[in-house]
């Protein structure tokens, strides 16, 4: 377990199914929803569609957007904004990965804690 | 270790004041192109010793696999020989590796003890291959692909033959996986990731090169962890963390690379993941410098060739007082295996921002895809035909402006370039007489327009006229150009026919037709044969595809649970609130004492907010978290129930009435028949959802007329009606036929079940479906042709003895874990616990 200021270690890369989802529940604040697109980058948004508040985690991911499983809304990964005719936005949570493992960043996951 | 060899002395510069000093340690590539590029802005300059670990002259150190593969020898890839560095007063010290930096005093010091002082000291020491430390990676037998003594152990090991296994298949697993299999080893390729060389392809251009790549006869296993290298006194084989068992004579580790910084981190340089420079190849301290895989510039390292030139021009710059600065590369990527043609470039990793460009050209085995953002191209993969990668790098590197030629830019320079031809059309015009249109029948364009100019007006009769078009459709578009040019303002386009998404110009029918024809059985396949435009597809294609061939290949596809929807990925139905409601079946709407007291521990245990009898007589239970439905489904298993696919596309229910075993007007035994049903149906992937019902007497109390499948039992037998819908638009059944026999009607409803399967569009249910052929076609199929039901309905049981299996228990049986369980939780200011 690395403690660092500012990154947070949440596990290595393969917890990831290539185009698929994982949740990440942040005690006293909000779910964050990580994703691995189908080149292996890795994306994390707050695990709610601005829509309805579909688990964006649950929905199937293509290109680096995920479709929402409650109402189609499609969103980037990488903006955190509705695509195409819809509007809204969702927090994006930066990540990295180092040495295979996946970095989340403490600041943001934290967002709204109290 | 070989003695160390010296050669030539330090010289003095005519004037007899002494040069600068210039040690290098790093006898490779990147030192010794700094050598050279040093000595070519001004060769009096320094005075210069080289220090090299192995024994040997400066060498080619990519070109290795070409020697593994015998395509070429060692003498083949020196760069630079003896008489180099004779030539160029160059002391050169090999076989000696420097094992210290004594900053203070500038001298290194080497392995044998040999002090040398320096007035710049230039690092060179490049990378070391990455080791993974699972039990056993020190076993004789297990070595790494990284310099000419790894090549000749594996050039031994290859002579008995026997089986190899490289870890890694990334670019420098891949060439010595190639190389062992030239061989004559047997060969199994293990990756973590997914997709081969996942950092330079696509996963479509990484489903092309696995495919060659075992049609050359190599195993690869993707998402293969290795937990174990086995053997006593040397390597014997391999363990995988799912326990698979491989059989290995010699494992190779090719993994990854990693700076190598080992000297300079011992004398006190900073150091990240390589040696820190800064824009003129400076390390920390002013006088040393560092160049190639060794370093970090702004926070990048390269593990690359290219980089390295331009890091080395930058260093002899600088060291020769003309600073120009190095500003980082971008990097393209070749693969060095004969016959296999790919190219990577830039950034593909897509984005919002950004637009893909794809052309795959299935009968070439072509695979191109260009990135564009703006109007710059950022990226490229290439597989099957490269040579326009020099082009697009070139575009990419000059950050060219292509919005005059991104029309053309997949077609590549020679077409791009050529000025008029930036709309489809006009490209098309360009096309000489001769040039085939149509690869399939063999059409060329002359054939084609002389069939439009004998009175084809449309798509249809020029497939009816010279069958331009009229078998895979991949040159639909073209067609549909050359009409147009033909024809003017007379032709108004096609367009009846809608594509199966926006991925593709093929109808669901068509994609459907050509995954039997040309036996396709997974998605990235289909993606390519079909010239897919996106790397992998959209949420209305993917489960459409994972559906189709599943249902045409059931013994062979392999199911994608990421093409799913998120109610079959996860066997629940997902409710507006993110929890899950769970069905359990209830056999043609018969539950016991025990099943019920079953459901309502559970909807107590699981604190369920309600439970509600559903339209389809079941039972569903809502609000439970996703991390408890294994265990639910568990305690339901153990009740004896299964799932009820209530969140499927599948057969949903059977809902039946008491009928004659307890009703005074029952004629048949409507419920018995409805269990029959459910016992030969359920698990059953289908289109749409199915709903059945089984009524014991035209009274209907089970609603029969509005199923997909409705039985009616009347005195004289059973009365099959089929295309009912009781949800938006209300449809009442279609009459199909009347049976005499239980045995008969199950017979009749297996077929009918597989002509829908087999022939509905995904997400068409039966009724929109029953609507578009006619109750005449499908009478046809099901009535009057015998022996096409009976084969209908065999093909319904095969599938069925594959698919028909409860999804629940392979799930309490620990199936697919991750998806019930999160990656980690976060407890502020406490610690935190990976999962």
């Amino acid at each position: 377990m690395m403690a660092d200021a500012r990154w947070i270690d949440i596990g290595p890369v393969e917890q990831l199914p290539a185009l698929g989802a994982r949740t990440l529940p942040v005690q006293g604040g909000q779910e964050i929803a990580i994703f691995r697109t189908a080149t292996g980058s890795i994306h994390a948004l707050a695990n709610k569609c601005p829509h309805k508040a579909g688990p964006l985690s649950q929905g199937i991911v293509h290109d680096t957007s995920v479709t929402c499983p409650l109402h189609n809304w499609r969103i980037s990964l990488l903006t955190g904004e509705a695509l195409g005719e819809d509007k809204g936005c969702v927090p994006v949570i930066p990540v990295k990965i180092d040495a295979g493992r996946i970095y989340i960043e403490r600041a943001s996951a934290l967002a709204g804690v109290v | 270790m070989n003695a160390p060899v010296i050669t030539n002395v330090q010289q003095e510069k005519a004037s007899g004041q002494a040069r600068e000093r210039l040690v290098v340690i790093g006898n490779g590539m990147a030192g010794c192109r700094a050598v050279e590029e040093i000595l070519a802005r001004d060769g009096d300059r320094y005075a210069i010793t080289i220090f090299g670990a192995e024994p040997r002259v400066n060498y080619d150190r990519i070109m290795l696999s070409p020697v593994l593969a015998g395509d070429k020898s060692f003498e083949d890839i020196i760069i630079n020989d003896q008489s180099w560095y004779d030539d160029n007063g160059i002391e050169l010290v090999s076989g000696d590796a420097v094992i210290a930096i004594k900053r203070e005093a500038r001298e290194v010091v080497s392995a044998s003890g040999r002090v040398t002082p320096y007035d710049r000291l230039l690092i060179a020491t490049g990378s070391d291959p990455f080791i993974i430390p699972v039990p056993g990676h020190k076993l004789p037998g297990v070595i790494t692909f990284r310099d000419l003594d790894d090549v000749d152990k594996m050039l031994t090991a290859a002579e008995t033959g026997g089986n190899a296994v490289v870890i890694g298949g990334g670019l420098l697993g891949l060439e010595a996986a190639h190389g062992l299999s030239l061989r004559g080893m047997k060969v199994t390729v293990l990756h973590l990731m997914p997709t081969l060389m996942e950092r330079q392809l696509d996963e479509a251009a990484g489903f092309l090169l696995r495919s060659e790549l075992e049609r050359r006869g190599q195993t690869i296993i993707t998402q293969a962890d290795t937990a174990e290298i086995l053997g006593d006194s040397h390597v014997t084989g391999v363990k995988l963390k799912d326990g698979t068992e491989i059989e290995a004579d010699l494992v190779v580790m090719a993994v990854g690379i990693k700076p190598s910084t080992g000297l300079a981190k011992l004398a006190e340089l900073e150091v990240e993941r390589g040696i820190v420079v800064d824009d003129n190849m400076v390390t920390s301290d002013p006088a040393i410098v560092a160049v190639g895989e060794c370093v970090q510039h702004r926070g990048a390292c390269y593990g690359l060739v290219a980089p390295l030139w331009e890091m080395c021009r930058a260093l002899a710059d600088f060291m020769t007082s003309t600073p120009s600065g190095y500003v980082g590369s971008v990097t393209a990527t070749k693969l060095k295996v004969s016959g296999i043609n790919l190219f990577s470039a830039g950034d593909f990793s897509g984005g919002a921002d950004t637009e893909d460009i794809v052309m795959r050209d299935a009968s070439r085995g072509v695979y191109k895809r260009v990135v564009v953002k703006g109007d710059r191209l950022i990226g490229a993969v290439l597989y099957g035909d490269t040579a326009d990668g020099s082009w697009y790098f070139d575009l990419l590197k000059r950050q060219e402006d292509i919005s005059d030629i991104r029309e053309a830019l997949i077609f590549g320079q020679a077409f791009a370039s050529g000025g008029a031809t930036l709309d489809p059309d006009s490209a098309v015009a360009a096309l000489s007489q001769d040039a085939e249109i149509c690869g399939c029948n063999g059409v060329t364009k002359g054939q084609v327009v002389a069939c439009i100019d004998g009175g084809a007006g449309d798509l249809d009769s020029v497939r009816a006229g010279c069958k331009a078009s009229a078998s895979c459709g991949s040159c639909t578009g073209l067609v549909e150009s050359l009409l147009s040019l033909s024809l003017g303002d007379d032709y108004d386009g096609e367009r009846k026919v809608t594509p199966m998404c926006k991925c593709t110009s093929f109808t669901h029918e068509d994609v459907r037709r050509n995954i039997l024809e040309k036996e396709l059985k997974s998605i990235p396949q289909v993606m390519q044969e079909l010239h897919w435009t996106t790397a992998d597809g959209c949420a209305s294609c993917r489960p459409a595809l994972n559906y189709y061939l599943l249902c045409a290949w059931p013994t062979e596809h392999e199911e994608d649970p990421q093409s799913r929807f998120v109610n079959e990925r996860m066997h629940a139905n997902i409710q507006k609130d993110g929890t899950y409601s769970v069905v359990p079946r209830m056999w043609g709407g018969i539950t016991t004492p025990n099943e019920l007291r079953a459901i309502a521990d559970a909807a107590d245990k699981y604190e369920a907010r309600l439970v509600k009898v559903t339209g389809g007589q079941r039972l569903d239970i809502f609000g439970i978290k996703k991390e408890d439905l294994p265990a639910i489904w568990a305690d339901l298993n153990a009740a004896g129930m299964v799932s009820g696919h209530a969140y499927g596309k599948a057969l949903r229910t059977v809902k039946t009435c008491v009928g004659s075993e307890w009703c005074r007007f029952g004629t048949q035994d409507s419920t018995g028949l409805g269990i029959k049903a459910e016992q030969m149906t359920w698990g059953s992937w289908m289109p749409h959802k199915f709903k059945i019902a089984v009524s014991g007497c035209p009274r209907n109390c089970a609603e029969a007329s509005i199923k997909d499948l409705g039985i009616i039992c009347v005195d004289s037998g059973y009365e099959l009606s089929v295309g009912g819908n009781g949800g938006i638009h209300l449809r009442g059944t279609d009459f199909l036929c009347k049976v005499e026999t239980e045995e008969q009607a199950l017979e009749y409803m297996a077929a009918f079940i597989q002509l829908y399967r087999e022939e509905a569009r995904y997400l068409d249910r039966t009724a929109p479906w029953v609507e578009r052929v006619g109750m005449d076609y499908i009478k046809g199929r099901i009535v009057e042709d015998e022996a096409g039901r009976k084969e209908l309905q065999e093909r319904f049981l095969f599938a069925q003895s594959v698919h028909q299996k409860d999804p629940w228990a392979e799930r309490v049986a620990g199936a697919e874990g991750h998806l019930h369980k999160h990656i980690a939780e976060i407890r502020p200011f406490s610690v935190l616990e990976p999962a």
